[in-house]
This record gives C-alpha cells, structure tokens and sequence, in this order.
C-alpha cells in the first residue's frame, strides 16, 4: 500500500528526516512513535504530498509523490497536527466543502456526510460553527473531513494530542473503528495510545527509525532484564545475602516500609520467569512473604532505551 | 475546474459572512457615487468620467484588503496543509483565490453600471470611452487581484500583507507619471512607462482598445500569478 525508501528531508543543514525504509500493508494500523521533533509530522507530510522529499522515493499504491501527486492524494485522507478547520463555516458546510473539493460528486455528497457524522458521532454540531465546537468535537469533524472521501488511506497527525482522557478514549475508539477498514498511520508520543491501537510501531528518533515491529515483538526485544518486587514482614537482616547467593539474582534495591516491612528489588539477567524460586526460597527460610511481584516492561522502557540520550 | 470553482465559492461564502464584503461594497459607492453626483449635479457634467478617475485610487487601498487574508490567513491558523493537501493542484488553489477576489472587487465595479444607465438617460454617453473604461477597470481589478495575492502569499500576517500589497500597487500605478520618469534616462524612462498599470489603462479610458494594453495587464497577472505559485511551492511553514 505505502513503500518508503531511503526518505530524507533537509531543512538548511538539519536533516528532519535521515534514510527512513519501510512498508505498510493494506488493512495495518502503523504507529508512528517518537519524541517531539523526531521527524514524525515531516514523513507524514511527505506521504500526503504537502512536502516534497530531498531524497528518496514514496510510492502509495505504486504511484510515486512526486510524480502522481494528485492521484495519491485522492488516496489519501489526512487530518494534520492541531486540527486546522475553517473557524467561519458550520460543520455542514465544512465537509461540504472538503467532500467537493475531494471529488465527492454532489449526489453522493449527503449521503457521506450522514454517513460520517453517524460514523464520528457530530450529527449534532453540523449545523454548529467550528470556532463553536469544543476540542473534542473539532477533532471529530477533522477526523470526518479526512474520511468524507472513503480514501484507502487515513494519515493522522497527534489524533489525540490537546484532548481530554475521555474524549482520548473515544477518539481511539474511532481510530480503532477506522482500522479494521482502512490503512491507517498515525502518530503520536503517547505510549499508551500505540498500546491501545495500533498493529504496528515505528519508533524514530532524530529523522532515524529505530525500530519497527508489532508492540509486543518490540517488548519482547527490548526487555534485556526483569525486576521482581519481593517484600518480606520482619525481613532478617542477612536477606539481602541470601537472595544474592542465588544464581541470576542481584539485590538493586532495599526499602523499609512502615509497619516492618521490606520491599527488595531483585533484578535478574535472564528471560525466564523466577518467581517460583523465590517463593520456595522464602519457604524454605521460613519468611513471611507479603509481596511478590514482577514488572513488566513496558514500551516506555522501550521508548526511552530507544530515544534517551 | 469544478475544484477550483468550489473554492472560490468558499472564499465567496466567507467574505459575504463577514462584515468585509459590504464594507468593500457600499465604501466603494459611497466613494464613486459622491464623485459621480458632484459631477452631475454640481457641475451639470453628464459623464461617467470621475467614475473611472477614482476607482483605479479605490482599487490600490481596496484590492489589498481583500486579498490579504487569502493565503495569510490560511498559513497561520495552519489550513494551508490541508488545502495544499488535497487532489488539487496548486494552480487551482491560486485560481479559485483569484476569481473569489476578482468576483467581489468587480461586484463593486458592476454596480456602477447603474452609473451609466443614468447618464445614457440623461444626455449624450460616451459609448466608446465607457466601454474601454469598463474593460480597464475589469482587467485592473483582476491584476491587482494577482498582485495581492502574491503578497498574501509570502508571508502569515495580514497587515504585512496588506502593506506590501498596497506598496505594490501604487508603485506600478505612479510608474508612469512624469515627475517619476523624470529621474531616469529617456530610454529607461520610457519602459518604466510602458511598466505602469496606469498607463495602459488611460490609453484604454480613450476608448481604443488596443491588444497590446490588454496584453499588458494579462501578463501582469499571470506573471503574478506565477510568483505565487513559486512561492507555494517552497511551502515554507
């Protein structure tokens, strides 16, 4: 569906976008992950041919941006960052306006938009002005303008970004909705957001990717080491020795809690689960466990192995 | 086309919801009627004359104003990338801007119409000079047009769009006057001449109207137009 090879984009000096490959098939949901800067709004203006790239090629549905500007646009629909609408005109006559200029003929154009604010949930703002509309709505009738033309491809840029936690939800809903048609990228730094809604994850970092996989593939990768939470009631004072005399086992952290208990940090260096051993452990030297947990790494941990300095 | 039509209604639509279009419209004939009665009732002139003296002077401070949003307006509050974006050319976007301005300001210029009727009534019109007036104005207004157009695209604020679209235009429109060649050489002087968007349009107020006037002011605008497509091309943010 979209093909991206070696794409870079220079602004001046600074390279925004640095030999960036990769492939998105029909019917994915492709989270584009990075930090503010990192490049993700520039690939993604590329792709809607509001930019033209310094070097490389995009090909959507084998037609390349820079030749075929036109025909790749009417594939695409995009909502850019910050939701940018016309504040004068009522939601009606906005997605009458972005229908037309799509190339929705004027008989299919109703029923469209009856069809999008059914599917956005805006049938009861379209006869409201945008400078009217709360940030959620706006950001659904961005959502509808970018779909009025049921393109193959829907680019969102920060879908979510501005919003609040119920209207993220809802909005993710929708995505979610949208993807199990369309192809859809969108992007985001929010962590939870590719958690919750995407097949897919780029991370790119300072115009570069990466990493590119599935969000569990990517948390399977990256997590070198597991921590467990151990916390032990009266815990003698020789634990800490004990525990370390096990194999793989590394005591990175010791705290006193109110009440005599002690939570330890033990970290161990290979995949396989340890908690077992640790309880038989705590069995066998008679220790009141109250605690045990391990953490599960996350693609924050991922995210800012990836991205950190 | 149909695109670029839909845009231009746009544009339309926003001017017409918006105090701007009727400020433009009655301040517009306000202006060439108060110069229009004088004549008429003041000096028993029955001529449309001072119609066409002052409309080119209106369309200076007039043409910029309405312009001047078109393409500042749509970078700063970030539309542009959705405009740009869309399967359009940027040729269409550029002329459904155009033809909304041109609409509006030539709106104006139409209901001076009413004008000349009355003359024509009155006493003796000068069919010739009326006409060649008309088309000048028509071909002025859409120049300007252009000319605006392309300082709204350089830059996200309205007032700097304004101003150098108002500079633009009445440096070209004071070219040709003598106390202005007077400082060059004659050859030089002439070309400067020949450079004004005055000096066509008198030579079109004489009611010959000669392809070389008209090629004047159409490649003007084209040549303005082609800026602005320049300028959109760079997409600078």
């Amino acid at each position: 569906m979209i093909e991206v090879r070696g794409l870079t984009k220079t602004y001046g000096t600074e390279r925004a976008v640095d030999n960036i490959s990769f492939e998105v098939k029909k019917g994915e949901v492709l989270g584009f992950l990075g930090p503010n800067g990192a490049g993700k709004s520039t690939t993604m203006k590329i792709i809607t041919c509001f930019l033209p790239p310094t070097e490389g090629s995009v090909l959507v549905d084998n037609l390349n941006v820079s030749e075929e500007s036109v025909g790749v646009r009417r594939r695409i629909g995009y909502l850019p960052e910050s939701t940018p609408l016309y504040q004068d005109m009522t939601t009606y006559e906005y997605l009458t306006f972005v229908g037309s200029m799509r190339g929705v003929s004027s008989t299919d154009l109703p029923r469209r938009i009856a069809h999008m604010s059914a599917v956005c949930g805006i049938g009861s703002v379209l006869g409201k002005r945008i400078e009217a509309l709360s940030k959620g709505y706006r950001q659904r009738v961005g959502l509808a303008q970018a779909m009025i033309h049921d393109p193959e491809i829907v680019i969102l840029d920060e879908p979510t970004s501005g919003l609040d936690p119920n209207q993220i939800v809802e909005i993710r809903e929708l995505i979610k909705g949208i993807g199990t048609e369309k192809t859809v990228i969108l992007s985001t730094h929010i962590l939870s957001e590719v958690q919750a809604s995407c097949d897919r994850v780029l991370i790119i970092n300072k115009g570069k990717l990466v990493a590119d996989g599935t969000p569990e593939a990517l948390k399977a990768n990256f997590s070198g080491a597991q921590h467990i939470k151990l916390g032990l009631q009266e815990a003698p004072e020789n634990a800490a020795s004990v525990l370390e005399s096990v194999d793989h086992f590394r005591v990175t952290g010791q705290e006193l809690l109110n009440g005599g208990e002690t939570v330890f940090t033990v970290s161990t260096d290979t995949q396989e689960d340890m908690r077992p051993t640790l309880f038989k452990l705590a069995v066998e030297k008679g220790w009141t466990l109250t605690e045990l947990h391990r953490d599960q790494v996350n693609l924050e941990d991922v995210f800012r192995q990836l991205t950190g300095n | 086309m149909k695109q670029t039509w839909t845009l231009a209604k746009r544009e339309l639509q926003a001017y017409f919801d918006s105090p701007a279009a009727y400020v433009v419209l009655v301040v517009f004939l306000l202006f060439t009627g108060y110069f229009f009665t004088r004549d008429l009732f003041l000096m028993n002139l029955a001529s449309v004359r001072s119609l066409f003296d002052i409309a080119p002077l209106l369309f200076i401070f007039f043409v910029p104003a309405i312009t001047m949003s078109l393409f500042a307006e749509e970078r700063r509050s970030g539309t542009l990338e959705l405009l740009l974006t869309m399967p359009i050319s940027d040729t269409q976007v550029i002329g459904g801007k155009l033809l909304a301005a041109s609409i509006l300001m030539l709106s104006a210029v139409g209901m001076t119409i009413l004008y000349a009727i009355t003359i024509s009534f009155l006493g003796d019109l000068d069919v010739g000079a009326t006409v060649g007036g008309y088309i000048g104005l028509v071909l002025l207004g859409i120049t300007c047009s252009a000319i605006g157009l392309f300082t709204s695209s350089l830059t996200r604020n309205q007032i700097v769009a304004f101003i150098l679209g108002f500079a633009t235009i009445l440096i070209l429109y004071l070219m040709d006057k003598t106390w202005f060649t007077i400082f060059f050489p004659a050859s030089v002087g002439r070309v400067l001449e020949y450079m004004g968007l005055d000096y066509h349009y008198q030579n079109l107020l004489r009611g010959v109207i000669d392809t070389r006037d008209i090629l004047y002011y159409v490649s003007m605008t084209l040549f303005a137009f082609l800026l602005t497509a320049y300028n959109l091309a760079k997409r600078p943010e």
